[in-house]
């Protein structure tokens, strides 16, 4: 299939993963910390890379994330992405201690590290369970590899087997946010899946690849 | 308006050439590897932003080569004759070739950096230009500057702050 174009029904299609998965996982955050959250409307684009990065606030933007590789029928990598703060914020609700920190004296706290961590773990299991179920398709995630540095460092890993083929990535890109707490704890699901899973989805979904 | 300061971007999978006073920068290198090549006392750099070390890995038609290090090098050396370089007085400095993650998977993407800069070295070599400086490998990110004026790359990693090379 073309990377560089997409009909209006692939466009929905996908958006709608994007609206099941993170739907899910922003249930599971609601749970685990006790909180209404909402999500926006996922936002499906095709962008050449360097838009990507734009997207996420410029290369050399300082970001935390979780990484997973999507292991199964459909392999892609699917990214958990926040700022400092809002990694921070989101940490101090889990661990229920307001002055709890990511790093201490410039090194990674271990113990806010793991619980972000293990929040990734949740989320991006309820992201990629519900699209498993949805699609029919089996999907898993690997372990997290969690990473503050460089938003360009990280996100081109999982633009590398994509960047053979394309010079494009399909992103499918959804935020979480919380509804009261005052600094908020947003979040940003990026999906990137590879290039030979679209037409894996499309057909799951009964979609053609062609019209 | 020349000598007014300015900084040219490369961005990823991309290349460019800059004179003094002009300098250039590229951002977030992680396993991608920032080339430059300079000729010094006629103060022009060139930079490439490279993302994976061999144009036999692409599966498209018509490719992007500045995405790939043989291909990128090829390309700025001669985009560097053309800026009236000297063969004799060009010099590298490249940085970049970091494994960001450890994956166990067998996937051949991992130790992806390594290839790059290996792949880099294998060319800067069949050119004949040698390697002055080089940071390369680790597990972070790298923001780079190069001026043209100087020879030196100003290197940014969120953990150690500014090194220069």
């Amino acid at each position: 299939m073309k990377m560089d174009k997409l009909s209006s029904i692939q466009l929905d299609a996908l958006r709608e993963i994007g609206n099941i998965g993170a739907g899910n996982a922003a249930t599971s955050m609601s749970k685990m910390i006790n909180e209404k959250i909402d999500m926006h409307v996922p936002n499906v684009s095709i962008v050449e890379f360097n838009e990507l990065m734009d997207e996420i606030g410029g290369a050399d933007k300082v970001i935390v994330s979780i990484l997973f590789q999507i292991q199964g029928e459909a392999p892609g990598t699917v990214y958990l992405i926040f700022s400092m703060e809002e990694a921070e914020e989101l940490v101090r609700h889990i661990t229920l201690n307001s002055n709890q920190k990511l790093f201490t004296d410039g090194e990674p706290d271990e113990f806010a590290i793991s619980a972000l961590q293990e929040t990734g773990n949740i989320l991006a299991g309820s992201y990629l369970s519900a699209l498993s179920d949805f699609t029919n398709i089996n999907m898993h995630p690997s372990v997290p590899h969690l990473s503050v540095d460089m938003a360009g460092a990280i996100i081109s890993v999982g633009l590398l087997e994509l960047s053979q083929v394309t010079d494009y990535a399909i992103i499918i890109d959804t935020k979480i946010h919380d509804t009261k707490s005052k600094n908020g704890i947003n979040g940003q699901f990026l999906l990137l899946p590879a290039p030979e899973s679209f037409t894996k989805l499309f057909h799951a979904l009964g979609i053609n690849d062609y019209d | 308006m020349i000598d007014t300061k300015s900084i040219v971007k490369v961005g990823i999978a991309d290349l460019n050439i800059v004179t003094a006073p002009t300098t250039i920068r590229t951002s977030g290198l992680g396993s991608c590897v920032g080339v430059v090549i300079y000729d010094l006392p006629k103060k022009v750099a060139g930079l490439a932003h490279i993302m994976l070390p061999d144009s036999n890995l692409a599966k498209q038609a018509t490719f992007n080569e500045f995405k790939y290090a043989d291909t990128a090098i090829d390309n700025m050396v001669d985009k560097l004759y053309e800026c009236g370089v000297r063969k004799f007085a060009l010099k590298a400095k490249i940085t970049g070739g970091a494994q960001m993650f450890q994956f166990t998977s067998s996937n051949d993407m991992i130790r992806i950096g390594q290839r790059n800069v290996e792949a880099v070295l294998t060319k800067l070599s069949e050119h004949q230009i040698p390697v002055v400086a080089s940071d390369v490998g680790g597990n972070c990110g790298r923001t780079i500057d190069f001026d043209p004026n100087t020879g030196e790359l100003k290197i940014r990693t969120v953990s150690k702050g500014e090194e220069i090379i």
